[in-house]
């Protein structure tokens, strides 16, 4: 009874969009001094619920009251006015301007003339006062994504936000850098910031929030307080009557006298553009091996997986594929010789649109369905591939007639490793295969790839995820700004000497050495 | 030797001043967002109309106002077109050209051959004495005086200001200014009148001061040149002031060298403006991180 009144709150809420109910009458408090967690599989609504709080979305019906009082919010505008500020998934920001500029973007009293020196004080004030380090005369592109996010926090406080949204802002993050967001977390909720999260991983979710609330399918599945909240009841909550089977993590098959399928030996990469380039890369991948690759994004993965797939010329440095020297060998010719490539995002760069499932696999190998000297295709040829391809894998597709775009994301990905999969590949070079898939999808994915090592594939496995990469690698290496900073076997919890530990991958993956931080 | 270095100098910065205020003009657009091939047309029609109103009221000023009024209206059909029709900024930008080459001649047919007196030359007290110096750089008309400051106030404005800061926020991440409560639509439509205004003085200067007379598409490929110039001054207002004493130098040289009947073609000569800015481009193409503009050429969608 004597629970003070929410500082936020939403009745009713519902939101459509062409085809899709994304919230359904949607109910959610908000209290002072609260980290409340939203949690869902893809596409439960929780962005959407999001950015409907901070006016980026009009809702179809509901209502949203701010301290008892009926508030709307038709803009991000009005949304900060009523001091609730967002910090996105992508996170929206200025990548050629400074710490300060950036800032100063967002700040509601900036004068016409702009006082950098002041703001970069106010900044260092707020940032000491909950632990947010940001150096303020820096670029943004310069800072790593933990520091961008602690610039996006910095911004929302010195634009005297007092409910701070944030979607999935642990994604990117090493697992030191988790933590020290949860204690920025901690410092805002003592001085009664309230803070909305979304995330994925149930562990972060129970090591840090007051109350989840679980979105199903655009409704509120439940909202329980932490002392309530396991794992499991999570879970079930998330997906209803389904509990999820955990893919059990077989064993290496790979013998270590095996020649390697591939091997990268000092192989360099100028940096061009944006991108770190990579600096004396060596590497072998041996038949029946998972090899996965952390680090933050950005730090040289696409330029290996470029080099390796041949898109990217090997200038220096040498490269052999099952023993031969292919370092000069052109995509069509790797391909050929059994390499393939499951991209990130299979929608934008491997599939295409407009063209049936079936079009989309003959695509893939156009020389192997050619008839009559290229000017006819043997569909028949292809269908019968993809069935047998799709029964080997277990994967099912309602019709290979249909346009690859009405398939969710989840479909459109397992279409396309099925699609690589099938071409019983030496070597598999996957990039992100499972982000942007909700956890069913996810499992899926893992179970084909797992499956293809185990048939004698090679596999380099690019992931940000470190759950994932320790629990399908066989061996880790990690790379920070082009280069191999740290290589081994992935250990379980409390591992043996000489493996890889979660948190030492963490801080290797930032450039950080971890005696330094004790 | 001395007054061929003299009117080499003072042909640099006469040719260069309206390569500066096209240059400033079309840095302004794309430091947000915007690429406008058409400121060739926008500087034509501000020469016309300025010639015009100066023919009629007998006051270059008035003239000056004129032609950076009609630039200035002149760039906002490009405006309308491009930020809230969403057209294509490099079909619009080229069709504006022509619109503004047909258009200029139109109006100013009656005018060919007009003369007036144009923008008066201002000579700096004891400074305009200096051997060769003098001469050179302190007899010159208030425009020529102006560019520079007016170059360091567009740095100023752009580096220093709230409205500045919202201008490059724009040209970089629409998204991210409009989540910061800008309104991007309204931005590029502020930038394109200015750019317009500083487009149509820059025509202004070449028909009140240089040539005093109007000529069918008298610009002859400067707006084309400034557009270059900012590629060679990366997207900075103070680079640019170099770029376009430079490239004035360039344009000064081509018309010396044949007044003196130097047996080299001119066709060769014109390119040098050009052939400057692909060797700059080569140079620091791959470099030149993060001073493009990250979303030049296009324009706010919205969020739905």
């Amino acid at each position: 009874m004597n629970t003070p009144p929410p500082l936020l709150t939403l009745r009713g809420i519902t939101k459509s969009f062409p085809g899709v109910l994304a919230n359904d009458r949607v109910d959610l408090d908000v209290h002072r001094g609260e980290v409340h967690a939203i949690v869902g599989e893809n596409g439960a609504g929780k962005s959407t619920l999001m950015k409907i709080l901070y006016g980026f979305h009009r809702p179809d019906a509901g209502e949203i009251e701010l301290d008892g009082r009926p508030i709307r919010l038709d803009t991000p505008h009005a949304a900060r006015r009523c001091g609730i500020g967002m910090v996105f998934q992508e996170l929206v920001q200025v990548p050629a301007l400074t710490v300060v500029e950036n800032i100063a973007l967002f700040l509601p009293d900036l004068p016409v003339v702009v006082d950098g020196a002041a703001i970069a004080t106010r900044i260092r004030e707020t940032a000491e006062r909950y632990g947010l380090a940001v150096p303020p005369a820096a670029p943004l592109w310069q800072l790593s994504v933990g520091e961008q996010q602690r610039v996006e926090i910095v911004k929302l406080l010195l634009a005297d936000a007092r409910i701070l949204i944030l979607d999935e802002p642990t994604r990117s993050l090493a697992p030191h850098e988790v933590d020290g967001l949860f204690r920025i977390f901690a410092n805002l909720r003592r001085d009664g910031y309230a803070i909305v999260f979304i995330a994925h991983k149930l562990r972060e979710v129970l090591a840090c929030a007051d109350r989840v609330t679980v979105l199903r399918r655009g409704v509120v599945a439940g909202s329980l307080r932490r002392d309530e909240a396991t794992a499991a009841m999570l879970v079930s909550l998330m997906f209803g009557a389904l509990v999820a089977e955990p893919v059990p993590r077989a064993t290496t098959t790979a013998r270590p006298g095996t020649a390697p399928i591939l091997q990268l030996e000092r192989v360099s990469v100028p940096p061009l553009g944006h991108g770190p380039g990579l600096a004396e890369i060596d590497l072998a991948i041996r038949p029946h091996e998972i090899l996965g690759v952390a680090g933050v994004a950005g730090n040289g993965q696409r330029e290996l997986g470029d080099v390796i797939l041949g898109l990217e010329p090997c200038r220096r440095g040498t490269k052999f594929l099952g023993g031969e020297d292919a370092t000069r060998w052109p995509v069509a010719k790797m391909r050929a010789h059994g390499v393939v490539f499951i991209p990130e995002d299979a929608r934008r760069l491997a599939a295409v649109g407009g063209l049936t499932v079936l079009e989309n696999l003959a695509l893939g190998d156009t020389r192997r369905y050619a008839r009559a000297g290229g000017f006819a295709i043997d569909w028949d040829a292809a269908r019968a591939d993809l069935d047998r391809a799709l029964e080997r894998l277990g994967v099912s597709i309602a019709s290979p007639d249909r346009p690859i775009d009405a398939l969710s994301g989840g479909n459109v990905q397992r279409v396309i490793l099925a699609r690589e999969l099938a071409r019983d590949p030496r070597l598999i070079v996957a990039f992100y295969p499972m982000r942007g898939l909700d956890v069913r999808s996810a499992m899926a994915a893992r179970a084909l790839l797992l499956r293809a090592r185990d048939a004698g594939a090679g596999v380099l496995l690019i992931s940000e995820d470190l759950d994932e990469l320790f629990a399908l690698s066989d061996r880790l290496i990690v790379l920070f700004r082009g280069r191999i900073v740290g290589s081994g076997v992935p250990a379980p919890p409390g591992g043996r000497p000489g493996e890889l530990a979660l948190d030492e991958v963490g801080y290797l993956m930032t450039g950080a050495e971890r005696r330094a931080r004790g | 030797m001395a007054p061929l270095i003299r009117s080499l100098l003072s042909g640099s910065i006469v040719s260069g001043t309206p390569l500066l205020y096209a240059t400033l003009a079309e840095l302004l657009s794309e430091r947000a967002g915007v690429v406008n091939l058409g400121l060739e047309g926008v500087m034509l029609v501000g020469a016309v109309v300025g010639f015009i109103a100066t023919v009629h009221t007998g006051s270059a000023t008035a003239g000056l106002v004129a032609a950076g009024l009609a630039g200035g209206l002149f760039n906002l059909v490009f405006a309308f077109v491009v930020v809230s029709r969403r057209a294509n900024q490099l079909a619009a930008g080229l069709t504006l050209m022509f619109c503004g080459v047909g258009l200029s001649a139109l109006m100013g047919a009656r005018y060919v051959g007009s003369q007036i007196v144009g923008l008066p030359e201002l000579r700096v007290p004891l400074l305009a004495d200096l051997p060769i110096l003098g001469p050179a750089l302190f007899v010159h008309d208030a425009l020529v005086y102006a560019a520079v400051p007016v170059a360091a106030g567009a740095w100023w404005v752009l580096f220093r200001t709230r409205w500045g800061l919202s201008v490059r926020a724009v040209g970089e991440n629409p998204v991210a200014a409009f989540a910061a409560g800008k309104d991007p639509r309204m931005v590029h439509y502020q930038v394109l009148f200015l750019a317009g205004v500083l487009g149509g003085v820059a025509g202004a200067h070449l028909s009140l001061a240089v040539a005093r007379t109007w000529a069918e598409w008298m610009t002859a490929g400067r707006g084309f040149i400034a557009v270059a110039l900012v590629i060679f001054s990366r997207w900075h207002p103070l680079r640019a002031l170099a770029g376009a004493l430079l490239f004035g130098g360039a344009i000064s040289l081509q018309l010396q060298m044949q007044a003196l009947g130097v047996p080299l073609s001119p066709f060769l000569l014109d390119m040098l403006p050009y052939v400057l800015s692909l060797a700059v481009l080569a140079v620091w193409g791959g470099r030149a991180r993060h001073a493009v503009p990250a979303s030049l050429g296009r324009v706010f969608q919205g969020t739905q």
